[in-house]
């Protein structure tokens, strides 16, 4: 719980490895009858709330799961248009669940090679040489730890803010990556780790 | 068998099938340099995970980690470190023993068989995995008659696909 994420990138900025830990805990399920009073929009081929904030369901928040069952971008599970369904009164009362959308890969690489561009930025911003570049950023829900290996591989790890010993996690990670990276001869170096169980 | 056996072992079965397949000392010479180089850039990441050096200084600082750290990590020698040359840039590295060719006598066939190439290889991708690229090769090699083996290392340039962590 206390670690979110574990990210690694590459060299050149490219996503080697990504891991996420964290319970989502801004959902809400709620059960609905006909008409729905939250207003909802398509956004970035998700179904989203624009209006009709209460009871834990926010603007912005997505539409997971209809009936238990996780709907598919702006389709529910067996392929009918979300909107087109809510607007039918029959197959009301229904359980919809809300929360923050789970980002998919591709929208996990953006910030990513966005943090990658960063932390160049940051070392050469540095007024003495030899920076180590980003070492943490802090806000109020998070602290993201970056450690730089000398072959230029960035481990990155995602916390609560109170959690203590992440230089030695970070240094046990590398250990561990080094492990892979080196006992697997099948594995190309810079390129996406692929692991069961992540 | 201790497990340095069973290392000297299986390099000296790699050796010898090589020849077999190649037919052709010059060419095993070069394989084994590949397969060094491939193994060294995987080496690098577990050697800086586990010895936590930083970056060095100079190629100076280089050649004692090499000496001191690694090749005591790896194969347990410490070999020393002479004849620098004027400018800094190329050093020797002296073994007064090597694992690889314990037991070992070279046939007279075999007589431009570099027979620890590998190690070359090693070296080289594990330096250019930290950005410098550097010539290695074997100046002297007991197989070969020579009092000591001697690993000759020239540093040739600074790679700028550098990491942009202000290192310059």
């Amino acid at each position: 719980m206390a670690i979110f994420s574990v990210y690694a990138v590459n060299k050149s900025g490219g996503f080697i490895y990504q891991y996420d830990n964290y319970v989502h805990r801004a959902e809400a399920e709620k059960t609905f009858r006909y008409p729905l009073d939250c207003v909802l929009k398509i956004h970035d081929e998700k179904v989203v709330v624009s209006f009709g904030q209460r009871d834990g369901i926010r603007v912005g928040n997505a539409l997971l799961s209809i009936n238990g069952l996780d709907v598919n971008g702006k389709f529910t599970a067996d392929g009918k248009e979300i909107i087109e369904y809510l607007k039918d009164s029959t197959n009301y009362p229904l359980s919809i669940l809300f929360g923050r959308a789970r980002l998919s890969s591709n929208e996990k690489l953006m910030p990513a090679s966005m943090f990658h561009s960063l932390f160049a930025i940051g070392s050469q911003l540095s007024p003495e040489v030899g920076s180590t570049g980003i070492e943490m950023l802090e806000t109020d829900m998070f602290k993201r730890h970056c450690f730089q290996t000398l072959t230029g591989i960035k481990l990155i790890v995602l916390t609560d803010p109170r959690q203590s010993g992440i230089d030695e996690l970070l240094r046990k990670i590398y250990e561990i990556y080094s492990d892979f990276a080196l006992k697997n001869p099948f594995y190309s170096l810079a390129m996406p780790i692929r692991s069961p169980g992540c | 068998m201790t497990n340095a056996e069973l290392f000297t072992l299986t390099y000296g079965a790699l050796v010898t099938q090589l020849c077999k397949d190649y037919e052709n000392d010059e060419e095993v010479n070069k394989q084994l340099d590949k397969m060094g180089y491939n193994i060294g850039v995987r080496l690098i990441e577990d050697f800086l995970a586990r010895s936590s050096v930083g970056r060095c200084q100079d190629f100076r600082e280089t050649a004692d980690v090499i000496a001191k750290v690694a090749f005591k990590m790896y194969l347990g020698i410490t070999p020393s470190v002479t004849n620098w040359s004027p400018a800094g840039d190329e050093f020797s590295l002296i073994l007064e023993s090597n694992p690889l060719v314990d037991f070992v006598e070279l046939p007279d066939n075999h007589s431009s068989l570099v027979y620890s190439n590998l190690l070359c290889g090693v070296l080289r991708g594990a330096l250019e995995m930290v950005q410098m690229a550097v010539e290695v090769k074997f100046s002297q090699d007991t197989l070969r008659g020579d009092n000591v083996t001697e690993i000759r290392m020239k540093f040739i340039k600074r790679m700028e696909e550098n990491l942009p962590a202000g290192d310059e």
